[in-house]
């Protein structure tokens, strides 16, 4: 192997895999049940968890069928619209969270309405967790279920035509069966990405705790006043990070990253 | 206004897909089975396919019985789901996530049955294609033979008025090809309504089939009966495909005059204008010496441009005034030491050769 490229190779080794073990080393382990079990520590992570789920819940119901939308019709401006729809992949979450303030704030573009006719308002809320949440992770639920449907061989979905299945019951008993694996992957993505989130979240949801303050915020304002619980943080959530990744192997490790 | 047509399928279409034009105009009764046979792409897929709704015809109509299925003209145009058609297909898409059983319930199922009927309607086929044994399996556990009859009975279980085959055997191996291929006459007997078999081998039309449709190039080139199409070829194709010399000429009397080179001399029949020879290769024989005069009226000099074994015979590809195909045996190559790029000269009895005209 020659050098010029081993030697920076090395660097980037140890410039990703350093701060993980200097997390790993600095860890209060005797104490990690304690920094854990800190009411604050709790709350955050149970908020997240939950929420996290609900969003991914929410992405499965709604993004799955957009999903379909841009793998299996075409229409005029499909292209402009899954650019618009991915581009939170993109787009920094915080810029996500001030475009969702504009838009669902009391005097946003549609959270007037919303307090005008239901009284409603989201911001700093636990729904407005849940929404940028969803806002951010989305989108990598629709990409790979996107790809999978537009590689899935369609013949099967002509096949069931064939025997009398109408276009719903085509994609409940075959579509959705046959890139099952795919959602599986999509939602632990979705899932993963959302638990993490925290540009978004912290910009229209802020951090009350108990009520928006969710792990990555906890670890943020942790790090200032108790450094081993946010250690301690750190390292949940570097498991949940660990258990996705190896939950996702065969699609991740296995080649690049296909998204 | 055909009786026996009444519960039968009609085609008299055109249907484009991107740059290519399949044009037909085709019937098959109740119980008959009509073999489609031609090249690649000469769009026998296609024809299914419209037949069975996945793509709409963009001129003329299709019918079933008294239902149109399809009609540009009107606008009329059943989707895929509500016709009575059940698809075999070439690599038989069977459902990877459900088990046997499931996949041949489905299609009771999607057409409206409840649960438990669909299931015994399933058991019912499972029994019939003596796959009893099978239903828990999936299909990934299956061989292609196995899979043909699941394929089959999926089809089958849906109760439908016409079942159509894509290459249903092409998928096997040449060992199990020939069980499956008398287990499917048997089935395609029992089956009431008209039966359309895609296929591209010759063998298969001519044991599966009632009648013939040789398309070509998204044309009808000939139809026929089995025996017709493989004794009287209309195109290179079939002739090939049969494994019989086909020229195309003019007839006047005792002689026809090729369209390429050369001339044979036939029974006179008081043949007039244009007409198809079709010539066994086995019956023409070879020999290195001009011949003398014989019962063997036509006579030729050829050069042999390629030599392949075939069973027990060879073929010789002969370049002359015509080209042909001529079989003999080892030992002749031997005694005549026939090599690649030898003189040859051809003969062939005036009786041997089937002269008749195309499109009747």
């Amino acid at each position: 192997m020659p050098a010029p490229l081993l030697v920076p190779a090395l660097v980037a080794v140890a410039f990703l895999v350093l701060p993980l073990a200097g997390l790993l080393i600095r860890a209060p382990w005797s104490g990690l049940g304690k920094a854990l079990s800190g009411s604050d520590a709790t709350q955050a992570l149970v908020l997240s968890v939950w929420t996290a789920s609900v969003s991914t819940a929410i992405s499965l119901v709604i993004g799955t069928p957009l999903a379909w939308v841009l793998a299996r019709t075409s229409f005029p401006g499909q292209r402009l619209l899954r650019a618009l729809v991915t581009l939170p992949l993109v787009l920094p979450p915080v810029v996500g969270g001030v475009a969702l303030l504009l838009a669902f704030s009391r005097v946003g573009l549609v959270g007037r309405y919303l307090d005008y006719w239901f009284g409603l308002t989201i911001p700093f809320t636990p729904l407005a967790v849940v929404m940028a949440e969803t806002f951010v992770a989305m989108p990598f639920l629709i990409i790979t279920v996107e790809g999978a449907l537009r590689s899935a061989d369609q013949g099967f979905e002509e096949a069931a035509a064939t025997l009398g299945a109408r276009r719903m019951t085509v994609f409940r008993r075959v579509t959705v069966p046959m890139i099952a694996p795919s959602l599986g992957a999509g939602a632990v993505l979705c899932w993963a990405r959302a638990l993490g989130e925290f540009g978004a979240t912290i910009t229209f949801a802020g951090s009350f705790p108990g009520q928006t303050e969710t792990m990555p915020i906890a670890v943020y304002y942790a790090l200032e006043n108790d450094p081993n619980a946010a250690i301690a943080l750190s390292l949940v959530l570097l498991l949940v990070s660990v258990v996705v990744l190896v939950s996702l192997r065969d699609r991740w490790l296995r080649r690049g990253p296909v998204l | 206004m055909r009786n026996d047509l009444f519960d039968g399928l009609t085609v008299d279409a055109e249907v484009t897909r991107g740059g290519f034009t399949l044009a037909v105009s085709m019937a098959a009764a109740p119980g008959e089975v009509v073999g489609i046979l031609g090249p690649n792409g000469a769009g026998k897929s296609t024809l299914l396919s419209a037949i069975a709704g996945l793509i709409p015809v963009s001129a003329g109509r299709i019918t079933l019985g008294d239902r149109v299925m399809d009609d540009a003209g009107s606008g009329e145009f059943v989707e895929t789901a509500g016709r009575p058609v059940g698809f075999v297909f070439q690599n038989y898409r069977l459902f990877p996530h459900m088990n046997v059983r499931d996949n041949v319930a489905f299609s009771p199922r999607a057409r409206g049955m409840r649960r438990e009927a669909a299931e015994s309607t399933a058991a019912h086929w499972l029994t019939r294609l003596g796959l009893t044994e099978l239903a828990d399996r999936k299909p990934g556990q299956l061989s292609g033979g196995q899979s043909q009859r699941v394929a089959l009975a999926r089809a089958l279980a849906g109760h439908p008025q016409l079942l159509l085959l894509d290459e249903p055997l092409s998928a096997l191996d040449a060992g199990t090809r020939l069980d499956v291929q008398a287990e499917l006459k048997r089935h395609l007997a029992d089956f009431a309504g008209p039966s359309l078999l895609v296929t591209h081998d010759p063998l298969e039309a001519l044991v599966l089939a009632d009648r013939v449709l040789v398309l070509e190039g998204g044309r009808i080139v000939q139809a026929g009966t089995p025996s017709q199409v493989a004794r009287q070829p209309a195109t290179d194709y079939v002739a090939k495909l049969v494994g019989l010399n086909l020229y195309a000429g003019h007839a006047d009397g005792a002689n026809v005059k090729l369209d390429r080179d050369g001339n044979f001399i036939i029974p006179d029949r008081g043949q007039q204008g244009d007409v198809l020879v079709a010539v066994r290769p086995s019956a023409i024989v070879v020999s290195t010496q001009q011949p003398v005069a014989g019962s063997a009226r036509n006579a030729w000099q050829a050069r042999i441009v390629g030599m392949t074994l075939l069973a027990d015979r060879i073929r010789l590809d002969l370049d002359g005034k015509p080209s042909a195909l001529a079989d003999v045996t080892p030992a002749a190559v031997a005694e005549l030491s026939l090599v690649s790029g030898a003189e040859v000269w051809l003969t062939v009895k005036a009786t041997d050769l089937e002269v008749y005209t195309h499109g009747s």
